[in-house]
């Protein structure tokens, strides 16, 4: 096993609340890595800490063998990590296909004198970005909406374009942030099979999910958070088992898992 | 240029080709149909080309990048400045053009910096606020800057500016072509600064459909996610403000060649808000609506002002109401009924941020 993400012992505090008390964690290459626990626990701030958006107080995170610059959302993304957001966050008067080819933004050169001059290198780069957004379009199956506005897709494709744009920065770790709520059984099924694939196709997943079934089936290994602090890491099985994490995740509701 | 094309009513969509011939038809002999009219419609049809470049500037900001200014004028009046100060007998310098007008350019775009450094956290109101100083403090300071040097000779502005000169061809003097027949100098502007405005609007569509374009329309849309896919706002956000001040800049070097004579008073908030009207009343990050905008609320007041004028002489034996409130009158007439008629805008299509034809055959008919 190679390790992709070590986070160790990251604290961040949002006045006096400790949304997150050394959490360290490890995710291999190539494994769906899952992030549960009840509401307010702290997954999202992690990811906004891992991604840039929040600069932690304490701790470092170590991405393929160096530190990660903290809160610089674009150097972060530079290094190969791209996440979707929980409330969807696309760019509206965009249409899809402009979504996706904005994502390919860090991955393209052409400053602005090419632009103005529309030298070669910029209409052949223009051109590769356009297909290769379409290609992504295609990959998680909404191409036929490529020239619709964002804002008019529905809300599963909505959640997929997220998925697009966000691989569209050819990501070494796909960070999803709770990408099932709201979907019906069989856009959730959908989603699953998308993320195996991506999976499969070498992208390490780091997933935030209500879902218990999709994280317990899905992940390889998951790691439990309760009010900021970690838990649990494990296989899903162990963890399902986890008395600590029945007792926190569940409220002691045993039957529900 | 297409979608300009497009946008003109009945033939656009239909012939686009046709259309876009017909656009420069107009655009070629509407100064001789003005000239029939008196050469003061010339001089509004070129003082109407001066806002299409500021509009199409402003819009680079506030319609691309989403970020509302107020105090755009300020970069028309580094650019006027700037070549009253290098081309006049104020200081006694005489440089050409070709230094002048990038020079103008060159210290709008550091001043359109040194306005987005302080604001780049700021976003809406808070924007609007602070740009509006902006605009007021340069205005101020054309108004002040005459002691202990005299450097912009305060309210009484400077003249005597010397005009445009190309290639050795003296625009103030006129283009004499045989003996009888001679080029105005109006026209020749006009023909200079219509030239401006396409190679402006050649420019913008060109920044629009590329990753520069599609980054300030991501920051607009929402800024969160925007770092989120890597795109450097900071960066982008300076190079907007930078970008919209080099066109007000050059449209400042036009206007004080072409006027002959700038002042503080050219450069009040009001005409900020007039540049901002165009843009909105048109249809904001379109640049078709844009030049339509602009060109409405350019000609309309002048209209305005030529009927209301002699029709107030005629009925009440003296003028009520000065052409200047009657042009704010108008404006703000034109937003209100924009809002209730046409939210969106004249010209409300869709901008595009890709090129259509670079999916050849995968293209998928919608």
């Amino acid at each position: 096993m190679i390790t992709l993400l070590e986070a160790r012992a990251v604290s961040k505090r949002f006045g006096g609340l400790k949304a997150l008390t050394e959490v360290s964690l490890t995710i291999n290459k190539g494994e769906v890595y899952g992030l549960i626990g009840p509401n307010g626990a702290g997954k999202t701030t992690f990811f906004n800490v891992l991604t840039g958006a929040y600069t932690p107080e304490e701790g470092e995170f170590v991405f393929n063998g160096s530190e990660l610059p903290l809160g610089k959302p674009d150097r972060i993304v530079n290094r190969g990590i791209a996440r979707t957001f929980q409330n969807i966050r696309l760019f509206r008067e965009m249409t899809a296909l402009e979504n996706v080819m904005a994502g390919h933004h860090i991955r393209t050169k052409t400053g602005l004198l090419g632009v103005l001059l529309q030298t070669r290198h910029t209409r052949e780069e223009e051109k590769l970005t356009t297909e290769r957004a379409y290609e992504l379009l295609k990959y998680v199956g909404i191409e036929k909406h490529a020239r619709t506005l964002s804002r008019n897709l529905s809300y599963g494709d909505q959640r997929r374009l997220e998925i697009a744009r966000a691989l569209a920065t050819e990501p070494r770790l796909l960070a999803l942030d709770e990408p099932a709520a709201g979907m019906n059984a069989t856009e959730t099924v959908q989603l699953r099979n998308l993320i195996e694939t991506i999976r499969g196709d070498g992208t390490t997943v780091l997933l935030i999910e209500h879902d218990v079934k999709l994280v317990m089936g899905l992940c390889d290994r998951v790691a439990v958070l309760d009010f900021g602090k970690k838990i649990a890491e494990d296989v899903p099985a162990e963890v399902q088992r986890n008395p600590a994490v029945i007792e926190a995740y569940l409220g002691g509701a045993h039957h529900a898992a | 240029m297409n979608d300009i094309s497009q946008a003109i009513p009945f033939l656009g969509k239909r012939n686009p080709k046709a259309a876009l011939f017909a656009l420069v038809v107009i655009a070629l002999v509407s100064p001789v149909v003005a000239a029939m009219f008196g050469n003061t419609w010339v001089r509004i049809l070129n003082f109407a080309m001066l806002y299409i470049l500021l509009s199409i500037g402003l819009n680079l900001v506030v319609g691309f990048a989403g970020l509302l200014d107020l105090g755009y004028i300020a970069f028309y009046a580094v650019g006027a400045y700037t070549w009253a100060f290098l081309a006049s007998p104020h200081f006694g310098l005489h440089l050409p053009f070709w230094i002048v007008l990038p020079l103008g350019a060159g210290f709008a775009a550091l001043a359109g910096i040194a306005l987005g450094f302080p604001t780049l956290r700021l976003r809406g109101d808070y924007l609007a606020i602070v740009t509006l100083g902006f605009g007021e403090i340069v205005r101020i300071f054309m108004n002040n800057l005459t002691h202990p040097v005299n450097i912009t000779n305060g309210p009484q502005g400077i003249d005597q500016i010397d005009g445009m000169s190309l290639f050795g061809l003296d625009l103030n003097r006129g283009l004499q072509i045989t003996e009888g027949f001679q080029v105005k100098s109006l026209f020749l502007y006009y023909y200079v600064f219509l030239a401006f405005v396409v190679l402006a609007v050649i420019l913008v569509k060109r920044i629009q459909v590329s990753r520069i374009g599609r980054a300030w329309a991501a920051i607009r849309d929402d800024e969160l996610a925007a770092k989120a896919i890597g795109i450097n706002t900071r960066n982008l956000k300076l190079l907007a403000f930078a970008m919209g001040a080099t066109f007000g800049g050059v449209s400042g070097g036009l206007f004080g060649a072409f006027q002959g004579f700038v002042s503080p008073e050219s450069f009040t908030l009001m005409e900020s808000i007039a540049i901002l009207t165009m843009i909105v009343f048109g249809g904001m990050g379109n640049l078709a609506g844009v030049i339509v905008g602009a060109l409405a609320l350019s000609f309309l007041p002048e209209v305005l002002r030529y009927i209301a004028l002699p029709v107030q002489m005629a009925i009440f034996g003296k003028v009520f109401l000065d052409p200047e409130v009657l042009r704010m009158l108008l404006l703000s007439l034109a937003m209100i009924l924009m809002m209730l008629l046409k939210p969106a805008g004249l010209v409300p299509a869709q901008s595009r941020y890709s090129k259509a034809d670079l999916l050849g055959d995968k293209e998928i008919a919608q």
